[in-house]
């Protein structure tokens, strides 16, 4: 999705300003900035424990931040709780790291939830749409009536995938939407958020390690080290810029301004 | 003045439990009262806390029933004061033994289930999911929990009651030569509409405090496999000192003169 059409001009859906968040004395988000435009599809990288997970629990209010503001098409969700948020939350579609699937419903209805309970939609129409995410994200008819436990981790992140789509939603949250995934299945897993986004004109943030699926899928990349937007900019400049941090991430070098965390104290307690 | 700051501490840390534990439970009976209800579950809920808790509180009913005529049997017979035994027996279990066994073993069996299935579904992510899904858990997965134990365990209850009473009826009948016929009139005698109704008052709000400790403990849970233990310990152990305290408390308001 590398083509020129410039995002940044396009009105902001998601406006993230000074977002902190500490748990306990450790800092995982600090003073933070980041804009994603209407129709983007965003991609933050960044190293294992850096706090994209958290930075994405916050957006969707699973975690309260410490302080900071952060706006969904200009309204202040921050504090936000009860059916106000709800009403938030229906534009949403996500998918979480570890797929999260409900383990007492069966496929399909994992991937009708968000119909039949958000949306009010009969139970006949919602699993005719969850068959057909299913066989979007490549799982046959057989696999509808089966139980979380019985997937593969990789099968379940796709099961995740279609739960997140199901609804049409404005706002795709994707994490992790690859790992775990073979070559493949993650070529194919790209393909369908890129179809995703562009047929529903959705936004997108998604958050990744893998280099090859980011380009694949981003309009503009994000990299995130200790706390703050280390570099932004749109995927096509990743090559070209400078930037030692990026140098430093898509080459996987050692040296370089990034800590590797494997502190002394680390070392001594082993 | 090392001395007090501890237990100052214990003293703030315990109302911060309660100040949490109080908002929790108001939050939870509010969504029992608001739509959207979800009436399958609930259903769902009230079969696994009282279809499946039968036999256990069937066999706890039988057994205390029976040695409660066979204990009175022995120290009644003293005093020639045997024909007692059928208002002991009615009394102690629709007063006292029918709901507080139950209560205490569905706290083990269904409290501590469900703090497991809510506390894997924190840590799993799953009660993330539902929030991101516009679903609220306390509606969800909460409120039928609590509807189901409030309506349950009345019903949990009497069947106990009813089972305690025929256990005491087996052994007086079978061992200790009582007549059938006399046994049964003396029992309804002796059956007071009061005992019944304090002991279903009990039934319900050990009901509450079971699925509330056991959604509680489940729904603040963190950090694996291992937080999900204690979370069931605790919901186990709260519930069941709870069950304790409220019993001498709902006691003291039905009887106290
Ligand atoms: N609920 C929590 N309580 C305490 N610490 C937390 C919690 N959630 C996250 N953290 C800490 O915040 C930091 C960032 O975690 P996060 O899950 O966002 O990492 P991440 O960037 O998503 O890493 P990965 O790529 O491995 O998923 C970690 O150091 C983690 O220990
Ligand atoms: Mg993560």
């Amino acid at each position: 999705m590398t083509d020129q059409h410039d995002v940044t001009n396009k009105a902001v859906r998601i406006r993230i300003r000074g977002l902190s968040k500490a748990f306990g004395k450790k800092i995982v988000l600090d003073n933070l900035d980041l804009d994603i435009h209407e129709g983007e599809s965003l991609v933050v990288i960044g190293g294992s424990g850096t706090g994209k997970s958290v930075l994405l629990k916050c957006v969707l209010g699973l975690l309260k931040p410490d302080s900071g503001s952060i706006q969904i098409d200009g309204q202040e969700i921050v504090g936000l709780n009860g059916s106000v948020m709800e009403s938030v939350r229906r534009k949403f579609g996500m998918l979480f790291q570890y797929a999260a699937l409900f383990d007492s419903l069966t496929i399909w209805e994992n991937v009708a939830f968000g119909l039949i309970q958000a949306h009010g939609m009969p139970r006949e129409d919602a699993h005719k749409i969850a068959i057909e995410k299913l066989s979007e994200v490549g799982l046959g008819e057989r696999f509808a009536t089966k139980n979380p436990a019985e997937l593969s981790s990789g099968m379940k992140k796709r099961v995740g995938l279609a739960r997140a789509i199901a609804t049409s939603p404005e706002t795709l949250f994707f994490d992790e939407p690859t790992t775990g995934l073979d070559p493949v299945m993650g070529d194919v897993i790209d393909r369908l958020i890129v179809q995703s986004v562009k047929e529903l004109d959705a936004t997108a943030l998604t958050i990744t390690h893998d280099m090859d699926s980011a380009k694949r899928i981003s309009d503009r990349i994000a990299m995130l080290y200790q706390g703050k937007i280390a570099w932004i900019g749109p995927t096509e400049n990743l090559e070209t810029t400078d930037n030692p941090y990026i140098h430093q991430f898509i080459n996987g070098l050692l040296e370089g301004p990034i800590k590797v965390s494997v502190t002394n104290t680390d070392r001594a307690a082993e | 003045m090392p001395l007090l700051q501890p237990l100052g501490r214990l003293i703030l840390s315990f109302f911060e439990i309660v100040g949490r534990l109080s908002i929790f439970a108001s939050t939870a009976i509010s969504h029992c009262f608001r739509p959207p209800f979800y009436p399958k579950l609930i259903l769902k809920q009230m079969i696994e806390v009282g279809y499946y808790s039968l036999p256990v509180v069937g066999l706890t009913a039988i057994f205390t029933g029976m040695v409660l005529a066979l204990q009175s049997y022995t120290g009644f017979a003293r005093f020639s004061a045997e024909s007692a035994i059928p208002n002991v027996v009615i009394v102690s279990i629709t007063r006292e033994l029918g709901p507080v066994l139950a209560g205490l073993m569905v706290a083990g069996r269904v409290g501590a289930a469900m703090a497991a299935e809510i506390g894997t579904m924190r840590v799993t992510e799953q009660i993330d999911a539902l929030y991101t899904l516009a679903t609220n858990p306390f509606k969800y997965l909460i409120a039928p929990r609590v509807i189901a134990g409030v309506l349950t365990l009345p019903i949990l209850v009497l069947v106990a009651d009813t089972i305690g009473v025929f256990g005491g009826y087996l052994v007086s009948v079978h061992k200790l030569g009582f007549n059938p016929a006399t046994y049964l009139k003396n029992t309804i005698d002796f059956m007071e509409y009061l005992d019944v109704v304090s002991g279903l008052v009990k039934a319900a709000a050990f009901g509450f405090i079971i699925t509330l400790m056991g959604c509680y403990h489940g729904f603040h849970s963190k950090g694996g496999a291992q937080g999900v233990g204690s979370a069931t310990t605790n919901a186990v152990v709260s519930a069941s000192i709870l069950i304790l305290t409220f019993n001498y408390i709902i006691t003291e308001l039905f009887f106290s003169r």
